[in-house]
């Protein structure tokens, strides 16, 4: 049987990429709307290595090597923010955090 | 890849991705994100990238999710008031990321490159990608590792007080 075309992983890379905006969007708990972004990286990975298969190149792989990193030291960093914010404020819910007063 | 098995895992990651965002409790959507990030992996294998479908199962499902857990655990949240900003807000974006979608599609499907069926030897295997990280792609590399750093720092700095 024939392989999936390339155009079908493409579909699915942008079906999982507006899920991830969509989650950011709507969501209020500023940890949901971290996953969402985590989503939207992946999307966007699994675009690349599909277009790396399909040119029988390796550069989209190593893209996707830098994409895991920068998400691995995103998520530490953001999600350090997140118990800071919560210990002074209590609260995860993105509508409540107005003041840029720590 | 064969097209009906690629339909179903494509069908399970959306379902598992639209769970992420769906489900009240924080547990549950990092629950739906594992399985998001196990069935990316199945596809990464089926596109010859062996060594970042290890790492997706490693890096992603093993570390980040396990943080986010953390995180959630610790934060001991009670029961959100509200989930989602308003009504209107929600219907206006799930309009706008349905017209995205197909607006992506639409172009993604029409200026696809046509494959190539001749894959160089070893490709996807981690010496090809370590030989590409370590020549052309050095100073990125190195530069990731000034981030790590960086994140590191600021993670213990953020959080010890």
């Amino acid at each position: 049987m024939s392989p999936t075309p390339l155009a079908w992983y493409l579909g699915l890379s942008a079906v999982l990429f507006t899920v991830g905006v969509l989650g950011v969007l709507v969501r209020r708990n500023v940890i949901i709307i971290f996953m969402a972004i985590e989503i939207m990286l992946n999307a966007v990975n699994l675009a690349f290595v599909a277009i790396a298969r399909s040119l029988g190149s390796m550069d989209g792989q190593v893209m996707v090597f830098f994409v895991m990193t920068v998400a691995a030291a995103e998520a530490a960093v953001g999600l350090a923010i997140i118990l800071a914010v919560f210990r002074s404020r209590e609260t995860t819910n993105a509508d409540e955090l107005m003041s840029l007063r720590w | 890849m064969n097209p009906p098995v690629f339909l179903l895992l494509a069908i399970l990651t959306v379902a598992a991705a639209v769970s992420v965002i769906a489900t009240a409790n924080p547990v549950h959507s990092a629950l739906g994100l594992v399985v998001t990030l196990f069935l990316l992996s199945v596809f990464f294998v089926a596109l010859d990238a062996q060594l970042v479908a290890v790492l997706q199962v490693i890096v992603y499902a093993g570390a980040i999710v396990v943080l986010f857990l953390f995180v959630v655990m610790l934060l001991n949240l009670q029961g959100e008031p509200r989930l989602t900003g308003g009504k209107g807000l929600v219907v206006a974006a799930t309009a706008a990321a349905l017209a995205f979608t197909a607006l992506l599609v639409t172009l993604l499907g029409r200026s696809a490159p046509a494959p190539s069926n001749t894959l160089p030897p070893g490709f996807g295997e981690t010496q090809a990608l370590a030989q590409r990280l370590f020549t052309s792609h050095l100073l990125a590399f190195e530069l990731t590792s000034v981030l790590l750093l960086v994140a590191v720092v600021g993670a213990v700095a953020l959080s010890r007080r």
